[in-house]
């Protein structure tokens, strides 16, 4: 007889083979030969006729990119050839605002991914991207009437050019490091999202980021302007099929934030574990504008993502929770980073990290209150979860308090399922794996549950997965 | 009534090297409580550890059994589901598991069977805080996390009496309970046996005694039964104190 929890570990088994584990058969539209180098760059450039300022900058990055050497202080990066990659590929010509107009075959992975049921469920807007281009976006009527954008970027770039060369760039500079500089000269797809003063939307927006192909390069780029008073939930959704080898997602998120508005940044990745994963997040915030990052990582190979936070106006705050998976042969190296730069900010890191399987899960922080930051209050917190022996857990939190009148707490834990807790579920009926994820969930709950119900309800799922291929130990 | 039997039988049991239960026999059926009373040190925890298959303690001999069931073959989950529900002295907390998630979970693990309907589910698990005076947000607050001893003790009886389980053995279920929750928490045991659980109840102290009469009383003196009556015996050895048994071992007699 199946127990119910069996079913569940079995509908998870499912949901990650069929729902995510499959490949879309498209020939693309168009793409460029593999490798990188200056014609590359101006060749993409020239498909997607963008204006010389654009060009230029891709260039400057370029340049910025060649010259920067690939990071050595986190995960092992050497499998990584920026030759093997392709950098461009364009699924199909047309971009559709209606899932009708979406050729069948993308079509049908975006409902297997359940994009349009989620759009028409919950959302305000969905944008839909596959390998390097947007191929969907949907804002509803009622928001586009009240002046609100969402679409994606290239489409953005053609159609505000001002406002995106106005913001471009400015939060998360190429130079800031070698994967943004990448981005910068090879980005692709991602989205705009532009909310009138005062606008307040009372459903989230979505960004759905599929990578279909091995050796594939994604390189979006978000850019998100909340003007003052408004207030946004933005939603990002990454998955892709399994390769033996690998393929390179580095975005860049730039996040403004202006007086009094409110962004919360919801990024739940999936992505499957031949993924290595280095995007460049971001936001800028202004006097009593509050930014918060929520992120979910469940799977790739390696990950390294810093959400970061700059406190520049009075009262600004910023909050930064943070759950990650690091189960099997990942490198996951998670962290914050914020900076208030203004008095009476506040800010808050929470990072909760699972380690199995000879995993490696690394809390990286930077917290810096700059002199004249007065009363400013932060607070870090993270907690490790290790499996087994032959798993990992660092911390690496690098905090500058250069601020008298601020306060500063910093709090970490590292430990193990402990041997009582799994007799007590056990004593009451519950099998040795399913106590241990029920273990595991409570350890996430604080984080999980600030995360949308639909990606909650799949992260609780894929969980039990992983603790149910520990079977019973005892 | 199903009539179902918990038989103990001349149960040896080891911690480490230490012989702890030095052959001890109790059978218990549908409906009746029985008092496992002792002084501290004696081996009445241990008898509930053993019976719920805590791996530390290794059964040397004897037997363990829910009617035909051997527990002994069974693991600590697979026991349960066999009917059996052990209150423990400190209930451990998890972090984060809230406390409705957990016993949604237990319950359908031990009545896979019967279809839960999740808000009937909640409705009866308000009602039984309510009952024991704790208030609804119990619900979702992490297994046990920040609650005071005498909150876990009525979270524990909660527990017994919405898991339905044929036998219950309630380790000092009594220590650290005010005389409120003491009495609340005996008239939960006494809604247990008319449910039809067989019930042991193990104290150090008479006090719960006075609000719940068992039908059997053990006494238990260095891993051996040193003497086994009905509910009269409490009354007796509180007046005697244990230090009576110390002298020379009685002899165990079985009921």
């Amino acid at each position: 007889m199946q127990k119910w929890n069996e079913i569940e570990v079995e509908e998870a088994k499912k949901l990650n083979e069929i729902k995510y584990d499959f490949v879309t058969n498209v020939k693309p539209a168009y793409q460029v030969q593999k490798g990188l180098s200056r014609s590359v760059v101006e060749e993409m450039s020239k498909e997607k006729k963008e204006p010389d300022w654009m060009r230029n900058i891709r260039l400057k990055a370029l340049e910025i990119f060649l010259s920067k050497p690939v990071p050595t202080w986190g995960p092992d990066l050497s499998e990584l050839n920026f030759d093997d990659l392709t950098y461009y590929i364009k699924p199909e010509d047309r971009k559709a605002n209606n899932w009708d107009e979406v050729p069948k075959e993308i079509k049908d992975t975006f409902d297997k991914l359940g994009v349009p049921e989620m759009e028409k469920k919950y959302l305000a807007g969905s944008v839909a991207q596959l390998q390097s281009e947007g191929v969907y976006s949907r804002l509803k009527k009622q928001w586009e009437d009240k002046g609100v954008v969402f679409m994606d970027m290239d489409s953005a770039l053609q159609r505000y050019p001002d406002i995106v060369r106005e913001h471009f760039g400015r939060v998360v500079p190429p130079s800031d490091n070698k994967f943004a500089a990448l981005n910068t000269a090879v980005w692709s797809g991602g989205s705009f999202l532009y909310i009138p003063s005062g606008v307040q939307l009372d459903l989230p927006v979505q960004a759905y980021f599929r990578m279909n192909g091995a050796l594939e390069g994604q390189f979006e780029r978000t850019l998100i302007i909340a003007e003052p008073g408004a207030s946004v939930h933005y939603i990002e959704g990454c998955t892709a099929p399994t390769y033996s080898q690998y393929s390179l997602h580095a975005a860049i998120v730039e996040v403004y934030v202006k007086k009094a508005a409110k962004v919360r940044y919801t990024s739940v990745q999936n992505w499957s574990d031949n993924i290595i994963n280095g995007p460049t997040k971001r936001s800028w915030i202004e006097e009593r504008g509050r930014m918060e990052w929520v992120q979910g990582s469940l799977g790739s190979k390696i990950t390294m993502t810093y959400p970061s936070s700059i406190l520049r106006g009075e009262y600004a705050s910023t909050s930064n929770l943070n759950v990650a998976l690091a189960v099997g042969p990942v490198w996951k190296d998670n962290g914050a980073k914020v900076i208030h730069a203004a008095p009476n900010t506040s800010s808050k890191v929470v990072a909760k990290s699972i380690s199995g399987k000879g995993g490696m899960s690394v809390y990286r922080g930077q917290l810096r209150i700059s002199p004249g930051a007065y009363n400013s209050k932060a607070s870090v917190q993270c907690d490790a979860l290790i499996l087994d022996d032959i798993s990992k857990s660092n911390t690496y939190p690098h905090n500058e308090i250069l601020e008298e009148s601020a306060s500063f707490s910093h709090e970490a834990s590292v430990g193990k399922i402990s041997e009582d807790q799994v007799d007590y579920l056990m004593s009451r009926g519950i099998r040795e794996e399913d106590a241990r994820s029920l273990i595991v969930l409570g350890f996430l709950d604080d984080v999980l549950k600030e995360i949308p119900l639909e990606y909650s309800i799949e992260f609780n799922k894929l969980v039990k997965l992983e603790m149910s291929k520990y079977g019973a130990v005892g | 009534m199903v009539a179902n039997v918990l038989s103990i039988k001349d149960l040896h049991v080891s911690v480490g090297e230490k012989e702890i239960l030095k052959g001890v026999t109790i059978t218990v059926r549908s409906g009746e409580i029985h008092a496992l009373m002792g002084p501290n040190g004696t081996g009445k925890s241990t008898l509930a550890h053993t019976v719920v298959g805590s791996l530390r303690y290794k059964v040397k001999s004897g037997e363990l059994l829910i009617n035909d069931i051997n527990l002994k073959d069974l693991q600590v989950y697979e026991r349960a589901r066999a009917g059996l529900f052990v209150a423990f002295q400190e209930p451990v907390s998890v972090q984060g598991l809230r406390f409705i998630n957990y016993l949604r979970t237990a319950y359908s693990s031990l009545h896979p069977d019967e279809k839960m309907e999740y808000k009937k589910f909640i409705e009866e698990v308000k009602e039984l805080l309510n009952y024991f005076g704790l208030d609804n947000s119990f619900i979702d607050r992490g297994l046990n996390e920040g609650l005071s001893g005498g909150e876990k003790k009525r979270m524990e009886a909660l527990q017994m009496l919405i898991l339905k389980p044929k036998f219950i053995i309630l380790d000092e279920i009594d220590s650290g309970l005010d005389i409120d929750a003491l009495r609340v928490v005996s008239k939960a045991i006494a809604k247990a046996k008319e449910n039809g659980a067989g019930i042991i109840i193990i104290t150090h102290y008479q006090r719960i005694l006075d609000y719940i009469k068992p039908d059997f009383v053990h006494v238990l003196i260095n891993g051996r039964i040193a003497e086994s009556g009905n509910g009269d015996l409490a009354k007796l050895i509180e007046e005697r104190g244990y230090e009576y048994y110390r002298g020379g071992e009685i002899d165990a007699k079985v009921e």
